[in-house]
Parts: structure tokens; C-alpha cells; sequence
């Protein structure tokens, strides 16, 4: 015996000597609609001497996170730094979700907007979060200075307790919630030198850790209201298409249907439950007009993008004269490379609980956009955005689906409740079918590469063409960030190549006839600009003879951040050392990419074996990371086993495809995630750093899938120029 | 009525029969650790016991579970093996999004029911039904091995 299958899989396997179990968990009422947000009732506000700290007399310091807690450990990192200036006990600690409201809760690195992408949140709070702790000290202490009428500096406060030695009076911040209440809020505060951390840079648990494994932690998919009505509903079969009639009569018949209603997205059911909505969601004939949809195929938009690669597209980065690089080299090198459309197929597929009320309207959500998807409802419902309450709820995952550029599935939501008059709350639930099908992706592209290589073998000229659909443009986003017609986040990671080559042009071209819809995945453009220009440069070595971390630190000289994290994971891989070989008739390699996003750096070493059929086994990955100060080591270390992971899926695994406009997958059978007999093993070196801290929930995921090609290049001599990976390509 | 034994206490349900278990667990008796996110048993989110057997919660039928033990995420610290899989969880800091992890606690709980000492080709075997998106598969490995420590 060794593992244990599951009762009611295809391939049945049975348990042996299952255990008894002895229980006597008492059911909850059904009905009963607690909400929690960040776990637990709301928060006493005894001393609440900012927007982001709560302490309650019982002692419990209630932080409250302007940010979403995807999975990425940021409620936990936020509560690091307030509670590190508080100087409060870690067990006393825990997190709620703030609410929509700009105006306190703003992105500091996105002016006056709510919302959390771009791997910002531990960065723009770096500074506020600690000074918020530091201001609510100062307050406990100054209370505790005139109720005991003894000097400010001579007292101590360490793990929630404040304490005056001299006197040897002592008191818990619960006992002083009431009187620092009164205190006066400080204009400044004063914040720790870094050696006097006790918590940041330490372990401090994540925080949701007991909710998340007890299944008390509060999800969207977990909102149940009072009258609350379900709603499934049925999508068009192509990107914009319409409904031209449907039929309600058997979806009617379905028990537990309420009502049938037509939304601009499609047709929603709406029933007491899901099953039952599902059921008659199933049960709709819908007739669409396909008039205005996209019919293409992803074999088409391909060579489209192939063919619009062979002319100029417009400029991102030019230094020097490539075309005259070209001109003289004695060798140029080529490659291509194909990476296909995404689907971020969170765990938990989308949804959105909205209730209409007489003064506005209130919205349950796992919410990554609060301003963007507040102003969203509030023009579509005619409200003033204040009118608009949000509760940021967990989300099972987002990685980008979440930040979505124009509030697709939250209005969506907010169609129905309309379309019911508001008579009552709706929870929109996406079926896993649903969400793989709703677009959205990461968008395909084509990169075209050439290097110029010099009679000296010096790398001279580097041209990288992109060609794919701009996630920005068309968005509330496009006036920031698109610049004479270049999208930033359709070439970052190309247009900023570190490397010292003289001669170098990016160039784009965006095409805005393909009506697939597009958005943010989990490091936006460098999850492709990493691949091909990484991949591409072990190409160059190979070209010139040069060993891929020695080439890389040529020409890293200038980028001593890049150099230093290729360094740290070339040692701890072994670099230059033999692998063990493999088994017979397996080949056996060492890859390394270093890449820079998010302001965080990070490179990975890949070792792989290759199958005499082709089949790729990821065996071990070896990371450094550069991210400024680390905040949190274990969750640093988390999130770059999750890149990885998440990286490897697309690797090996995933892409969506098209056939005359029609997504061709729509659950995990055929959209496979990455599953842990897959999963290497990863080890992540930090390299200590006292520079302000920079993102990390996505910069683990750009080096790896270039790693991976360069191991497997190393290993069989193949270049692969696409992905996911074809073990037919490989085969022996 | 369907009459259902839910953690140890016995209950009735009104719901047609072909509903699966989950969206009775889920919507009917607001049981909602148990997670959709297939609903075709590719995932492990909806993982249950069964008479002590992990099943997907979204493809049986509720029918079928009637006067049957079943055993969901909210109940599993009621037994020892529950208690120290969640404890292990705890110590490691497994969880990222949470979603999946109320099913890869009831597979892992399954497991160590069956064989105390897992090596990583048994954790691998056997867990390889449950995604996880967040990839958090090499601590859910370290964490099934401390807790078959902690049960030793």
C-alpha cells in the first residue's frame, strides 16, 4: 500500500483499514449569514488612533488591511509592520479587510486609487503601515505617562505591555485602550532603528493559517444573505456575441428557480441555490447573434503576429545603431518565440454578492480594484461611489483575474440585481467552466530576436521584436501607462534588457482587431519578455562558446542587484559542477535565468531530465532573491516556491486555444494545473538587503520558464521556441 | 427527506436527490469549508470522508450518503490524525489563498489513516488529485511528514 485513492474517481482504488471517527460538531442554523472579513466579529474600537489599528480592551490588535489577501501573505505582512512600531504581541494580532474608501485607503503608489497588483502592497506601506503602529504607541505610552505621572522616556513597551521600571508599574495595552484613546494623535513619530526589529525580517506566522485550515476562512463563494438568490448564467459561445432570443420554459420547470432574466452578458437563472440554478442555467436555449463576435483561431492570430513581425513596429528602446551592428556582424543569431493565451484559473472561479438597499448598494468581494470597481457600480446604479460599500472579502487566488481592468464580472453581478430590481440579493456564481471560458488572459505573443555577434564573438546588436494585444490600451489605465502608442506592460522585461549591449532596439507592434479580451497574469509581461530574452541569450552563448552565468555577468557589470542573485543561485546550484546522471536512456541538464521585475530581482538555476520520449521532469530549482528588505523570510521563501510552481504550470502545461473564436478548454481536464508529483524542489536564498522593500508575490514566476528551457537545452541540445513545452520536440 | 449523518449528528435535507453532496453541505447547511471549484472531481477543493473513504463532494449524489458517515473539514480536529495534519499545516504555513486547503487536509487526513509513514512517493500518489494553484505542494509534502512525525 502506498497511497490512497479516492471513493468515487474513475479509477477506483479503496482505503484499507479506514479509521473510526468519533465526532460531535454541533451544525451551525442553517441560515445563519455570519460574514466575517479577515476572520472573527468586528473589531471593538476602543483606541483607534488611525484607519489602519484598532486595540480593544480584551488586548486584541486589529490591524486593517487596505490590501487583498490572495494567498500572497499580505495581511500578515501589513500586520508585521504595524505590530513590529506597536511593539505588540504576535498572538494578539489579526486582520480585517478595510473597506472601499480611497481617501484613507489609497495605493500610495497609484495616486489616489484603492487596489493591490503590481507587487506594491508591502512596498507603498513599507513607511505608513509602521507609522500608524508608531503613532498608536506613542499614544498607550503617553497615557500611561499621565495616569502614572512618570516620564514618557523612561517607559518600555514590548509584546503589548507597557511598563514603567523605575516604579515597576506595568500595564497591557487592553488596560490603556480607553485612556490613550484621549491622547492627543502625535505630528511625528519616531521609527526603530532596523537592529531593534523584533518582528520584521524574523518568522511571524501568517495570520490566516488557522482560518484557512479549520474552513472557517470567509470566501465570496461563502456569503449566504437572507433572501440571498443564486445566479448562473449562461455566457455566449464567442467574444461578443449577443443574445438574440431564448427559452425559458424548461430552465422554469427546474425547482428552486426564482426568475430568468436577460443581462447584456449573457442570460442569468436565478434559483434558491447553485445546483438548482446550475440545473437551469443547463437547461436554456439560447439563440445568439454571432454578428460581431470574434471568429478567429489561435493558429490564425499566430501567423498574423508572424507576419506582422517581419516590418518595423513602433520603438520602445533604442541605444546605439543596431541596424548598422547587423550590418558589420560576422554572425548573426536567431531565434522566434511563441507563448500562447493564459487563463489565471484561480481555485476559486469568480464571484460577486451584491445587495440593493434604499441608501445604496453593498458588495461582498474577493476585491482587488475597491476604487475601480466602486466607481464602476456606482455610475452603473447612479450612486455617489460612497454609496457603494464594499467588503473585501479572502480571494481563492486571483493572480491578476481579480484586478480586472473594467470591472467585467462585478457588473456582471450588478446586471442581475438590476434586472430583479434589487428585490434581492444575488450572489453570481461562475461555474469552472464559466471562468476558464471568460477570456480575459494573459494575452498570446510573438517574439522575434536577433543578435549581432561581432569577429570577437562580442555580443554587438539586439534586436527583440514583440508582437501581442495591449492589456492597457482601451482601459481607465491607458492614459498612464501607454506612451506613444507602446503599452509599458507589453515589453517590460525587454525594453529594460540590463545587459551591456551597444546597439540594442525594441520594437512592438499591438494589434486591436483581435477581440479576445486580455488582462494581467501573475508578472504581466515579463511571464513572456523573461522567457524569450533569457532563453535567448543562452542561445548567444551557446553561439559564442560561453558559459551562460559567465556571458550574464559580462554583461551584467553595470547591474550589480542582477549580478548578485545570479551569483548567489549559480553557488547554491553547484553551477559548473557535473549532475548526477540519470537513469538510462535519460538526459540530464542545468539552466539559469536572472530577471528583474517589480523592482525585485531574482534568478533561478533549473535542473531537469529529459525522458528518452521527451517527458520533462523539473527535478530541483535553485532561486536568489533580492527584495529589498525582507519582511517576512518564510513568506518570501513561500512565494517563490509558489512562482515556481505556478511558473512550471505554464511550462508544461498550460495554454487556451481558439478554434473559429471558440475557447477550446474549460476545466482542469483540459486545462491542466501543475499537481505535486510534479512540483520540484525549490530552495530560495534572500540576499540581505537594507533597501526599502520591493514586490515579491510575482517576481519568482518570470526566470523559471527559461530556466527550464535553457536546462532542457543543456540537456538535449534543443532549443524550444515554444510554449507549453511539446514532449514530441524532445524524444530521443 | 433525505436523512443525512453530517459530523456525527443526524439531519434531514429537502432537496432533490441528484443534488450533490457539496451544494447540500454548501447551501443548504451553510457548511462551507467544503469548496466548489471543478465540480467534475479533478481538483479535491469539495474532499470529504465518507465512512471514512475521501470522496468528491461534488459528484456524489446526496442520495447515495444517506445514513452514511460523513465527515467534513469543519469536524476533522474531532480525531487525532485531523488534529495533527492541522497542526502541521499551522507550524509550516502551508496555506497561501486557503481555498484548496480544506480538501488537501482531508486527503492528507486520509492518507496518514491509511499508512502512518508516507514516504514523498506516497504523499505525491496520493495527493496528486488535489491542485493547488498557489503551488504550495512542497510544504504540504514537509507538512504531511511532521505530522506523521508528531503521530509516531
Amino acid at each position: 500500500m502506498t497511497g490512497i485513492g479516492i471513493a468515487n474517481l474513475s479509477r477506483r482504488r479503496f482505503l484499507r483499514g479506514s479509521a473510526g471517527l468519533t465526532l460531535g460538531f454541533v451544525l451551525p442554523a442553517a441560515g445563519a449569514a455570519a460574514v466575517r472579513a479577515g476572520g472573527g466579529p468586528p473589531a471593538a474600537a476602543t483606541f483607534a488612533p488611525n484607519a489602519f489599528l484598532r486595540i480593544g480592551t480584551d488586548n486584541t490588535v486589529t490591524v486593517l488591511s487596505k490590501h487583498l489577501e490572495m494567498g500572497q501573505g499580505t495581511y500578515t505582512g501589513l500586520a508585521t509592520l504595524l505590530a513590529e512600531e506597536l511593539d505588540a504581541d504576535w498572538q494578539t494580532v489579526r486582520v480585517e479587510g478595510a473597506p472601499a474608501d480611497a481617501r484613507r485607503y489609497n495605493n500610495l503608489f497609484w495616486g489616489d486609487a484603492q487596489g493591490t497588483g503590481g507587487s506594491t502592497a508591502m512596498a507603498n506601506s513599507w513607511e505608513q503601515m509602521r507609522k500608524a503602529g508608531a503613532t498608536g504607541r506613542a499614544m498607550l505610552v503617553s497615557a500611561a505617562a499621565r495616569e502614572w505621572q512618570v516620564a514618557a522616556a523612561e517607559i518600555v513597551v514590548r509584546e503589548s505591555v507597557v511598563s514603567h521600571p523605575p516604579s515597576r508599574r506595568r500595564a497591557t495595552f487592553g488596560q490603556l485602550a480607553r485612556a490613550a484613546a484621549a491622547e492627543q494623535v502625535p505630528a511625528r513619530v519616531f521609527l526603530k532603528d532596523p537592529s531593534n526589529f523584533r518582528l520584521i525580517g524574523k518568522r511571524a506566522n501568517r495570520l490566516d493559517s488557522v482560518d484557512k485550515t479549520s474552513g472557517k476562512a470567509q470566501f465570496t463563494q461563502d456569503v449566504f444573505l437572507p433572501g440571498m438568490l443564486v445566479a448562473v448564467v449562461a455566457h455566449p459561445p464567442r467574444f461578443g456575441a449577443t443574445v438574440k432570443s431564448f427559452d425559458v420554459a424548461r430552465a422554469r420547470a427546474v425547482k428552486g428557480v426564482v426568475d430568468v432574466v436577460q443581462i447584456p452578458q449573457g442570460v442569468a437563472v436565478l434559483a434558491i441555490d447553485t445546483w438548482s440554478a446550475k440545473k437551469g442555467r443547463d437547461l436554456l436555449t439560447v439563440v445568439w447573434d454571432e454578428s460581431n463576435a470574434c471568429k478567429l483561431g489561435s493558429a490564425e492570430i499566430l501567423a498574423r503576429y508572424r507576419e506582422l513581425a517581419r516590418t518595423p513596429g513602433q520603438v520602445a528602446r533604442r541605444t546605439g545603431d543596431a541596424e548598422a551592428a547587423f550590418a558589420r556582424a560576422a554572425r548573426v543569431v536567431r531565434a522566434s518565440y511563441d507563448v500562447p493565451y493564459l487563463a489565471h484559473a484561480a481555485m476559486e472561479p469568480m464571484n460577486c454578492v451584491i445587495r440593493l438597499s434604499a441608501d445604496g448598494c453593498e458588495v461582498w468581494n474577493g476585491e482587488q480594484m475597491q476604487t475601480g470597481d466602486q466607481h464602476a457600480l456606482a455610475r452603473f446604479f447612479g450612486l455617489r461611489p460612497e454609496q457603494v460599500r464594499i467588503h473585501t472579502l479572502y480571494a481563492g487566488g486571483s493572480f491578476g483575474r481579480r484586478a480586472s481592468k473594467d470591472s467585467d464580472y462585478v457588473l456582471e453581478a450588478a446586471a442581475i440585481v438590476r434586472a430583479i430590481d434589487g428585490r434581492a440579493p444575488v450572489k453570481l456564481v461562475w461555474l469552472r467552466e464559466d471562468d476558464m471560458r471568460a477570456g480575459y488572459y494573459r494575452p498570446l505573443f510573438h517574439h522575434s530576436l536577433a543578435a549581432a555577434i561581432d569577429a570577437d564573438g562580442q555580443l554587438t546588436g539586439w534586436r527583440h521584436r514583440l508582437v501581442g494585444q495591449s492589456i492597457l490600451i482601451g482601459s481607465p489605465f491607458e492614459k498612464a501607462m501607454v506612451r506613444n502608442g507602446i503599452d509599458a506592460v507589453s515589453v517590460e522585461g525587454a525594453a529594460n534588457l540590463p545587459y551591456a549591449v551597444p546597439n540594442l532596439t525594441v520594437d512592438l507592434h499591438t494589434p486591436t482587431d483581435i477581440g479576445v479580451p486580455v488582462l494581467w497574469w501573475r508578472s504581466v509581461g515579463s511571464s513572456h519578455t523573461a522567457l524569450s530574452s533569457e532563453a535567448f541569450l543562452d542561445q548567444v552563448a551557446a553561439a559564442v562558446g560561453k558559459d551562460p552565468v559567465a556571458l550574464r555577468l559580462e554583461l551584467l557589470a553595470g547591474h550589480p542587484r542582477h549580478a548578485g542573485v545570479l551569483k548567489l543561485a549559480a553557488e547554491k546550484a553547484g553551477w559548473g559542477t557535473p549532475l548526477q546522471p540519470g537513469m538510462a536512456g535519460e538526459r540530464r541538464g542545468r539552466g539559469v535565468a536572472v530577471h528583474e521585475s517589480f523592482h525585485s530581482y531574482v534568478a533561478e538555476v533549473a535542473e531537469v531530465t529529459v525522458a528518452r520520449d521527451g517527458g520533462v521532469r523539473v527535478d530541483r530549482i535553485v532561486a536568489a532573491v533580492d527584495c529589498g528588505i525582507a519582511i517576512n523570510p518564510d513568506n518570501i521563501r513561500a512565494q517563490v516556491e509558489g512562482g515556481v510552481g505556478f511558473a512550471l504550470s505554464a511550462v508544461l502545461h498550460g495554454e487556451v486555444t481558439l478554434k473559429e473564436g471558440q475557447v477550446e478548454q474549460d476545466n482542469f481536464g483540459n486545462y491542466p494545473l501543475l499537481r505535486i508529483n510534479e512540483m520540484p524542489l525549490v530552495e530560495v536564498y534572500i540576499v540581505p538587503s537594507a533597501a526599502p522593500p520591493t514586490g515579491i508575490g510575482e517576481p519568482g514566476v518570470p526566470p523559471l520558464a527559461p530556466a527550464v528551457v535553457n536546462a532542457i537545452l543543456a540537456a538535449t541540445g534543443k532549443a524550444l521556441t515554444r510554449l507549453p513545452l511539446r514532449t514530441a520536440e524532445l524524444a530521443a | 427527506m433525505i436523512q443525512l449523518n453530517i459530523n456525527g449528528k443526524p439531519c434531514q435535507v429537502d432537496v432533490a436527490p441528484d443534488t450533490p453532496l457539496l451544494w447540500v453541505l454548501r447551501d443548504t447547511l451553510h457548511l462551507t469549508g467544503t469548496k466548489y471549484a471543478c465540480g467534475v472531481a479533478l481538483c479535491g477543493a469539495c474532499t470529504v470522508h465518507v465512512d471514512g473513504v475521501p470522496t468528491r463532494a461534488c459528484v456524489i449524489p446526496v442520495s447515495s450518503v444517506a445514513g452514511r458517515q460523513v465527515i467534513t473539514i469543519e469536524a476533522v480536529d474531532q480525531q487525532r490524525i485531523g488534529q495533527a495534519v492541522q497542526d502541521a499545516w499551522r507550524k509550516l504555513d502551508v496555506v497561501q489563498c486557503g481555498y484548496c486547503q480544506s480538501g488537501q487536509i482531508m486527503s492528507a487526513v486520509a492518507l496518514l489513516a491509511a499508512n502512518r509513514q508516507p514516504t514523498d512517493a506516497d504523499i505525491d500518489e496520493t495527493m496528486a488529485g488535489n491542485l493547488c494553484r498557489c503551488a504550495t505542494y512542497q510544504r504540504i509534502r514537509a507538512a504531511i511528514h511532521e505530522a506523521a512525525r508528531a503521530l509516531a
